[in-house]
């Protein structure tokens, strides 16, 4: 049971990292139209970011800001050199234009850094646990990445529902030729938005740092996973890549951990490990099919996503 | 068969949020007979055409077609009970040439398309009714003609031409005349009343001069409501119907 | 005009084919002729992905996954020949009729399931999900222990059999290649004038319209999308045999990606463009790294990707149409 209770915790935490970076692309779709291949690119773009910064300063904490800023200007390149030629183009070139600039970004890394994966150490402030429960022990860096996201959550709820740009954000993405209309220069408030999405995936890939190696490559494993995450909380809602993020983490951790086991009350243990180990890694894709066939649409279905 | 309607709609309801796009609207459409629906922007027209051909579901209420319970039968099985539509904004296959675009229309009525192998182009079964349904809009000297490149108007009778190789018992025809000169509306509002003689149509239309040229009756739709169905004198002397288009002279004209 | 133009073109082109194993030993780079039959067999791929994408309009981000199942099929049935041990009681194989069969079905099979479940949706979602469920079986490969997880099979026991042929010889195995290639050709040249293919490209320029008309557009799009996970599929075996292994960078998700640029590259819903693409990728890729030697950049060598990257984004915002339609364009002539 505490066993269980620290691997659903572990889940959450993963579900932050996917909920940051789900967010940025879901956002970016909703209203921009455009599918971002290399969004996993500016998530590996933090790592790195903030590995170096890091290394240099010698703070953990400025080496973050350091990759929060960094990858925010990438994004903003990103979208001035390539993705505002793609907003009036159909969906396959969109994917074909950013699967061209995840091959640049992921040969430009290695040759800056090479093909050995960097490792960042927890900072020695987060490093330790804390006993959250009677007899559990949990990380604390882990539990700071959990507050982060809850943080970042509560700041995207409130830009998007209490202030102007979040109006403008939740009119721009029913409607770009009204709020064009309004005297908005929609071209800056795209730039910026891109930039807040790079943000917050450079920082899910900074926070990511100490948890996994960075590498080359990164960055397309969690895309993926988001596009899981985005599947099943509907298009273009934050709060549907919210639930979603928290539900492919939750499952996908607990799958991995506990499926094998629970296998070998019906089977035998060899073959149990192995259709586990099958099973699990499928779960995540198992629940999105599930999703699919009852609702098409996702959970939090967003009427006006331009399609 | 003329004692009972083709169409017949009962209390059908539908409304998106607060907006009632159809508030109990009821219609009955007779054989042989060309039916307007007319009404003002925003009356509820195209959500009405919808529901008759199954794109949207109504929230209440039903839709008989000869007889049957179609309000639950998806679209795209309708046309196989005769009930068929043309779109108000233009809707063709743009890289196919004209004849290529009525000979879908043949295909898909003929209802054998997993043929793998034959070149559907030199079928006789396809060819030759194409060119028949081009033959009878005018269009016959554009058959290979891409149809991207051929003019609105010609767009507009491709599209007819499409509807009729359906061989429909019943048109629904959503603007036909949508955006044509007049004499390409004369030329529409002629083979309209010549296919009269074969088909029962349900006509939406703006233009009020081939509204009053060509139904034998008429029925108003204001928001969502029908306030009114008669004859076209019925129609321009109703003052309820004045009421809905004071100062639309167009109908005190015709 | 057109039409015949391309014939003769196509005819001087399969000629060509033909003799590629004569022109490659006439120069004494014989050993190329392997790279030939990787031209031969991604070019099949391409085509197959070409019949959704192009014809179908349907943009399927996972074509990939049915390449990997076929050559899965191939080499378990090799391994468990090798092993001895049996699969579902069935003993291993590598007889080239059984096992290509069987990975023809078998990826049919997962095409219809994941396009049955991908096909309830439409446009970026359809790409998204394509792309997730390839991913699925990628880790569902890299999991099974028993089949070398991420290290994937060796086929210890060399090339499949076929019955009158040996397989191991490069050039025959180049020419069977080229035989599925041209026959794939030839179906997709006569499915796509046929009444199924009209259907397919008339659901691609106007769905709506297709259902007003009547049609179970579903139906259509499904069996193009098994039909094209089928041919993958083929693909898949026949470059398990090449290879002699198979991995799960089979079904790698940049694979899909690769497919997908060969498809644009060459010239996306022409019946010739995947072959010119495929062509024009795998020439690329061992040539875009000679270019860096020439250009005495040789250190960085092993990161012409960073050229090619670059280079896609240039094709996709300037190059519509792909090599085939620039060509046309070159030439004065609008072929559509």
């Amino acid at each position: 049971m505490l066993l269980f209770f620290e691997q659903l915790l572990n889940g959450i935490q993963l579900g932050v990292f996917l909920f940051l970076i789900a967010a940025g692309l879901t956002l970016i779709f909703g209203i921009m139209g455009v599918i971002n291949l290399a969004h996993g690119s500016l998530f590996m773009v933090g790592a790195y970011a903030a590995a170096a910064a890091t290394e240099w300063t010698g703070s953990f904490a400025l080496g973050i800001v350091i990759a929060l800023i960094v990858s925010g200007l990438v994004g903003i390149l990103m979208e001035l050199v390539v993705m505002r030629r793609l907003y009036d183009r159909d969906h396959l070139d969109q994917v074909l234009a950013t699967f061209g600039l995840i091959l640049f970004a992921n040969e430009l890394m290695t040759i800056l850094f090479g093909r050995t994966p960097l490792f960042l150490n927890v900072p020695a402030i987060l490093n330790g646990a804390v006993e959250i429960l009677p007899g559990v022990q949990y990380p604390l860096y882990r539990l700071a990445i959990i507050a982060m996201g809850i943080l970042v959550a509560l700041i995207l709820y409130v830009i998007i529902t209490k202030t102007r740009a979040g109006m403008l954000i939740r009119a721009g993405s029913t409607n770009r030729d009204m709020v064009a209309v309004l005297g908005v220069d929609i071209a800056l408030m795209f730039t910026l938005l891109f930039g807040l999405g790079a943000v917050f995936a450079g920082f899910a890939g900074a926070m990511a740092g100490p948890l996994i190696s960075v590498e080359v490559g990164m960055g397309e494993q969690q895309l993926i996973l988001a596009f899981v995450v985005i599947v099943i909380g509907g298009i273009g809602s934050v709060r549907g890549a919210l639930v979603g993020a928290l539900l492919v983490g939750v499952v996908d951790t607990l799958g991995r951990a506990f499926l094998p086991d629970l296998l070998k009350l019906f089977m035998d243990p060899a073959s149990a490990d192995g259709i586990g180990a099958g099973l699990s890694s499928m779960s995540i894709y198992i629940v999105m099919a599930i999703v699919l066939v009852f609702k098409p649409s996702g959970l939090f279905p967003v009427a006006a996503a331009g399609r | 068969m003329s004692d009972s309607p083709v169409l017949q709609i009962v209390d059908l309801r539908k409304s998106f949020g607060a907006l009632s796009a159809s508030d109990n609207v009821n219609l009955e459409i007779n054989a042989g007979e060309i039916h307007a629906v007319i009404g003002p922007n925003g009356a509820g027209k195209t959500t009405l055409v919808a529901q008759i051909c199954g794109q949207l579901r109504p929230d209440a209420g039903t839709i008989h077609f000869n007889g049957q319970d179609i309000t639950a039968v998806p679209q795209e099985k309708r046309p196989a009970l005769g009930l068929v539509r043309s779109f108000q904004i233009t809707s063709i296959f743009p890289d196919f040439t004209a004849l290529e675009n009525v000979m879908m229309a043949v295909q898909l009525h003929s209802g054998h398309s997993f043929h793998f192998f034959a070149d559907a182009g030199k079928e006789p079964t396809l060819t030759g009714p194409a060119l028949d349904f081009l033959r009878v809009v005018g269009l016959e000297d554009a058959a290979g003609n891409a149809a991207y490149a051929l003019s609105h108007g010609q767009q507009r009778r491709l599209e007819l031409a499409m509807a009729l190789a359906l061989q429909p018992k019943m048109l629904v025809l959503d603007e036909p005349m949508a955006g044509m000169g007049t004499e390409e509306t004369n030329h529409v509002i002629a083979l309209l009343s010549q296919l009269k003689e074969s088909v029962t149509m349900m006509l939406v239309e703006h233009d009020m001069d081939a509204v009053f040229a060509l139904a034998d009756r008429i029925s108003v739709l204001v928001y969502g409501q029908i306030i009114a169905t008669g004859s076209p004198d019925e129609i321009r002397n109703n003052a309820k119907v004045r009421e809905a288009y004071l100062g639309d002279e167009s109908l005190a004209d015709a | 005009m057109g039409s015949i133009r391309t014939s003769v073109l196509a005819l001087a082109a399969l000629v060509f084919a033909l003799l590629v194993p004569q022109i490659l030993s006439y120069y004494g780079e014989d050993y190329l002729i392997g790279s030939a039959s990787r031209i031969a067999i991604y070019a099949l791929a391409a085509m197959s992905l070409n019949l959704i994408l192009g014809y179908g309009g349907m943009i399927s981000f996972g074509h990939a996954a049915y390449f990997g199942v076929g050559a899965y099929v191939v080499g378990i049935a090799s391994f468990h020949l090798f092993d001895g041990s049996t699969i579902f009681g069935f003993g291993g194989t590598d007889a080239a009729l059984l096992s290509w069969t069987l990975a023809v079905i078998v990826s049919a099979l997962v095409a219809l399931v994941l396009g049955a479940l991908s096909l309830r949706t439409s446009g970026v979602y359809f790409i998204m999900i394509t792309l997730a469920f390839a991913q699925m079986l990628y880790f569902l490969f890299v999991s099974l222990e028993q089949y070398g997880g991420d290290d994937g099979v060796i086929m210890y026991n060399g090339r499949n059999t076929l019955p009158g042929l040996d397989l191991s010889d490069d050039t025959t195995f180049y020419y069977v290649c080229l035989a599925f290639l041209v026959a794939f050709t030839v179906l997709v040249a006569l499915l796509i004038r046929s009444r199924f293919g009209k259907v397919l490209q008339a659901c691609r320029q106007n769905e709506d319209r297709m259902r007003a008309l009547g049609c179970k557009v579903e139906h259509y799009k499904l069996a193009t999308f098994v039909l094209a996970g089928a041919a993958a599929g083929l693909a898949g075996a026949l470059n398990g045999n090449h290879a002699e292994y198979v991995s799960p960078d089979y079904l790698h998700w940049t694979k899909s990606g690769d497919l997908m640029i060969m498809v644009i590259l060459g010239g996306i819903g022409t019946l010739f463009g995947p072959i010119v693409g495929a062509a024009a990728f795998l020439l690329l890729e061992e040539f875009l790294p000679v270019l860096f030697d020439t250009a005495n950049l040789t250190e960085y060598k092993e990161h012409w990707r960073i050229v090619f990257g670059p280079l896609l984004i240039l094709v996709v915002l300037f190059a519509r149409g792909g090599l085939l339609g620039t060509l046309a364009t070159i030439g004065g002539r609008n072929e559509r």
